[in-house]
């Protein structure tokens, strides 16, 4: 008997989240400042941006979701298709999550 | 969040988790729907006679919920009514352990209100995290918080049970599972201080208490301490909805239950790639949907508890 701990779970989160940004569909090659969230994931999982770049989140799920970014920014909840942007204006490494499903986690590198 | 965290009654205790349903990546799990329909809900002369109670649980109602695992959310839940008001044994009352709403608007309560009353039982009520994102987080406490504490957690005491509704969907941090949180915590053990160990405890929350697969945040990460503070009771039972399926656990003195959805199936864990809604078959649709009736009965430690599909 063995439940999973803490860092299995962080693992595999971490793990999955890296699937589909690893995968690199064309239409997120092309625009590179949206990141996608489908089954519960966001995608890409890290996102490297410019300071002053915009990011455009939007969600192709059939259950809402949010972005939270504590002490930065938090959007509203996006429903099926719902989309939030955000400007990044100071350089640093934002990790945010669902508040809703906070197993979903994501990240925007500002250089 | 590890069982083994928990420390009791030595040997029994052991034996008992070695026997617990963990196994590979996922969980087994008891399906009771399977219980021949003859058997009911507590309906029969049986129920009747016996002293006790029994009341019903409902679930994950996701009023306004349209997406093609069920466009007619509204429509189930009326059937899941239909059915509770079609009992021949009147249930003392109903618990909603939430998710009422799909994405906490006004007009959905109302039709979660005006479909539900219709059982006319008293309802007691936990959020989902569906029913508190409104803009200004104020629905769900104004409609069914009066009395409550924090976002919404109480106790109360019906046919010598004591209930106890936590409210796990709050202040979720990120990286992480359901959250109780220290106030709520706090509260709780105070609530069952001083409690005789032979009342029988019912806990009631959205996310499920234990961790049925963090993966997909099936799971509180605090719930090893309310299930601390309930370790002496002799019957304890946590009912939760969240995952919309049926799950049982029994460890030591403890059954872990969650009920059914009335809107929209989820997965078996680990068994697609998310736990979003699971479109199947209309013709399946209603035998994954339902309602749970449960019923105590002086003497016997453990609450019975039935699940009934609104088919099949």
């Amino acid at each position: 008997m063995r439940s999973i701990n803490r860092r299995d779970f962080g693992f595999a989160v971490v793990a999955a989240a890296l699937v589909p940004a690893g995968v690199g569909r064309a239409d997120e090659q092309a625009v590179p400042l949206a990141i996608h969230i489908d089954n519960f994931v966001f995608a890409p999982a890290q996102l490297t941006v410019k300071v002053g770049q915009t990011v455009t989140w939007t969600n192709r799920d059939d259950i809402p979701h949010t972005v939270v970014c504590v002490g930065k920014f938090r959007s509203k909840t996006m429903d099926t298709d719902g989309t939030f942007s955000f400007t990044f204006t100071v350089p640093g490494d934002y990790r945010y999550f669902c508040s809703l499903h906070p197993h979903m986690t994501g990240m925007v590198k500002v250089e | 969040m590890s069982y083994h965290d928990y420390h009791e009654d030595g040997v029994s205790r052991r034996r008992v988790l070695e026997c617990m349903t963990w196994a590979g990546t996922g969980v087994l799990w008891t399906v009771t729907g399977g219980v021949p329909r003859s058997l009911g809900l507590i309906g029969s002369a049986e129920a009747a006679e016996a002293a006790g109670m029994s009341f019903l649980q409902i679930s994950d109602s996701h009023i306004g919920f349209d997406k093609p695992a069920n466009p007619n959310a509204k429509g189930t839940l009326e059937e899941a009514i239909e059915k509770i008001r079609a009992m021949p044994a009147k249930p003392s009352f109903m618990i909603h352990t939430g998710d009422i709403t799909h994405l906490s608007k006004a007009s959905e309560f109302d039709d979660a209100d005006r479909i539900i009353s219709q059982a006319k039982l008293d309802v007691h009520y936990v959020p989902g995290e569906h029913d508190i994102i409104d803009e200004e987080v104020k629905l769900y406490k104004e409609r069914y918080g009066r009395g409550t504490r924090g976002a919404g957690y109480y106790s109360f005491d019906a046919g010598g049970v004591h209930f106890v509704g936590l409210v796990n969907v709050v202040d979720l941090k990120g990286g992480g599972l359901g959250n109780l949180g220290n106030e709520q915590l706090e509260w709780l053990e105070n609530d069952l201080k001083g409690r005789s160990k032979s009342t029988p405890i019912v806990l009631f929350a959205h996310i499920p208490l234990w961790t049925v697969y963090p993966q997909w945040g099936w799971g509180t990460e605090d719930g090893a301490r309310a299930l601390d503070y309930v370790k002496g009771f002799g019957s304890v039972t946590v009912l939760n909805g969240h995952i919309h399926q049926v799950m049982q656990k029994i460890e030591g003195n403890v059954t872990f239950h969650t009920a059914r959805s009335t809107a929209f199936p989820q997965p078996a864990p680990g068994t697609a790639p998310s736990p979003g809604p699971m479109k199947v078959e209309d013709s399946r649709l209603r035998s994954l949907l339902g309602v749970a009736s449960i019923s105590f009965k002086q003497g016997d430690q453990r609450l019975a508890i039935i699940d009934t599909p609104l088919q099949g």
